[in-house]
């Protein structure tokens, strides 16, 4: 990791040893800009870089590259998140053309929600490439300047390659190969699924630690705080791959009705502190979901603030 | 084989609306196989749609037929002597049976009493699971056996996705994730390694994708 592969603030971020703090934030349901913009207000000065999320859960919304530009104008950076469902080789590379010339830095390689869980069950997915391909797609236009037919491509895409990671989904053991894997396909840095059952994900940074992947890539954790015992219940029972344990969703109730989300935030504060002492742990990422407006608060509780300058 | 299963009474009735005389017309191929297509589907259907058409008080004529294939123009040939006889022919065989009689019989009206579903097989008596997807280009045995192209939801090439859990697909917890299947058996068979590489994107071009697809083999043209 020598010279600055994209010069995003979060490489530099990163690269200079800082402990990374990223943000969520999901484009509106329509074309409603300003109320895009009045969310990203509030993540501006508190994280380094905000995930805008590709029709998440396959609900259509305003697209992830047109909400990133708009990110960039409000001189708040961007990163990207660009998903296999929907678009085939074609499409995914000239959108990745199309982020870089709009100033996007930061692109984040998903497979994407099945669209069966969205708001147009009907449509037809594409899948012609997967994650993995995705990522080592970034990489060869960026790296190699050229198209995978072999084509150069004027001007390449200086991006930082993001991946994803869920350490609870199945199998637990093949897991960290899989991000082995991502890493030797060309992400630069990883964001994990929302972490709850903080002994698993120990025994899973353990393994990456010894397989040497955060030599090689910067792991951010993903912290999402429960807002509700309602939500915590939801997730564990309906999202797939999320491990929300029974302990935790005890502990939200024990806390009394009007506290919840107090209990949320200190829990995931908790977290935070953890993962700053996690061996193999670069940084957090909160998705704080449709929650941009408490995102300061609970920065300024788990002692990032300032970001660095870099 | 070719999986299909019957449409809906309702809307078999409303292709037959207006029809005095129809003839059913099964196939001893696949659809004999997965019980839907074959003689016995043909009687079942035939006394369906008359007590049906009784009901309404509007008598239906049906004629009984079923054939050796309907993909095969040599059988679609046994038919010419009844068809144009008939308001409609309902064909019970997979989509391909309704377009070569079509073809055969441009005069004749050909209409699918099946939706013809996938390629796979029986995996218990009365269930029938999707095996293949037909892309033009084998790759089950780097995986171990199983298809991910035709088996897992997002036909990934590199999976788990991050919704697998317990051995089942993000999209249902009835669907198995085959890429659970996958890792586990090259786990435990000491073969990891085949899943740590990179594959090259797929050529779609052999798949639907590529347009249609016809297979000429010289030594019998
Ligand atoms: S859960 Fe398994 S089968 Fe379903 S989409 Fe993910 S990898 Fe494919």
């Amino acid at each position: 990791m020598d010279a600055l592969k994209s010069g995003s603030r979060l490489e530099k971020v990163l690269k200079a040893g800082h402990f990374a703090f990223t943000g969520e934030c999901g484009p509106p349901k329509g074309a409603n800009v300003s109320h895009l913009k009045e969310k990203l207000a509030h993540l501006k000065g508190v994280v380094d870089a905000v995930n805008i999320t590709d029709n998440q859960t396959a609900v259509v919304r305003m697209s992830s590259l047109a909400a990133s530009a708009i990110m960039v104008g409000e001189n708040l950076e961007p990163n990207y998140q660009l998903v296999c469902r929907d678009r085939n080789r074609l499409a995914i590379m000239s959108d990745i053309l199309g982020a870089y010339s709009l100033g996007i830095r930061n692109i984040l390689c998903l497979s994407g929600d099945h669209q069966k869980f969205g708001n147009h069950p009907e449509a037809k997915n594409v899948y012609d490439i997967d994650s993995m391909q995705l990522i080592a797609l970034v990489k060869k236009m960026r790296d190699e300047g050229v198209f995978p037919n072999g084509e150069e491509i004027d001007e390449p895409p200086r991006l930082f390659i993001g991946a994803a990671c869920n350490p609870f989904a199945d199998p637990f053991e093949y897991r960290v190969y899989r991000l082995a894997n991502k890493i030797k396909a060309g992400a630069d840095f990883i964001q994990t699924q929302c972490i709850y059952n903080m002994d698993k994900f120990r025994e899973f940074m353990k393994m990456a630690v010894d397989m040497g992947l955060c030599e090689k890539c910067y792991i951010l954790a993903g912290v999402t705080p429960m807002k509700s015992v309602r939500m915590a219940q939801y997730m564990a029972a309906q999202v797939p791959g999320m491990d929300v344990p029974e302990a935790l969703i005890n502990r939200l109730k024990a806390a009394g009705k009007g506290n919840y989300a107090k209990e949320g935030i200190k829990i995931a504060l908790e977290q935070i502190e953890e993962f700053k002492e996690m061996e193999g742990v670069a940084g957090v990422h909160l998705m704080a979901i449709e929650w941009e407006h408490r995102v300061p608060e609970i920065a300024e509780q788990a002692n990032v603030l300032p970001r660095p300058e870099v | 084989m070719i999986i299909a299963d019957r449409k809906p009474l309702e809307e078999i009735l409303e292709m037959i609306q207006g029809s005095k005389k129809i003839l059913i017309l099964g196939c001893k191929g696949c659809v004999t196989v997965c019980n839907v297509g074959g003689v016995k589907e043909v009687e079942v259907l035939a006394a369906t749609l008359k007590i049906a058409r009784k009901k309404e008080q509007n008598d239906l004529e049906i004629h009984q037929k079923t054939i050796e294939r309907q993909c095969d123009p040599e059988y679609i040939d046994q038919v010419k002597d009844v068809v144009g006889q008939y308001d409609a022919v309902l064909s019970m065989a997979c989509g391909v049976g309704p377009q070569f009689l079509s073809e055969a019989y441009p005069e004749q009206k050909f209409f699918p009493a099946v939706n013809t579903e996938f390629m796979g097989g029986a995996v218990t008596h009365g269930i029938w699971e999707e095996r293949c997807a037909g892309c033009g280009t084998c790759v089950i045995h780097l995986f171990d056996g199983m298809c991910p192209i035709a088996r897992c939801s997002k036909s990934l090439l590199h999976g788990p996705c991050g919704g697998s859990a317990a051995g089942k697909c993000e999209i249902d917890p009835d669907v198995v994730c085959i890429w659970d299947m996958i890792v586990k058996k090259k786990m435990a068979q000491g073969r990891l390694d085949d899943l740590l590489e990179i594959r090259p994107f797929k050529d779609w071009r052999t798949a639907r994708d590529g347009g249609p697809r016809k297979s000429i083999r010289e030594e019998l043209t």
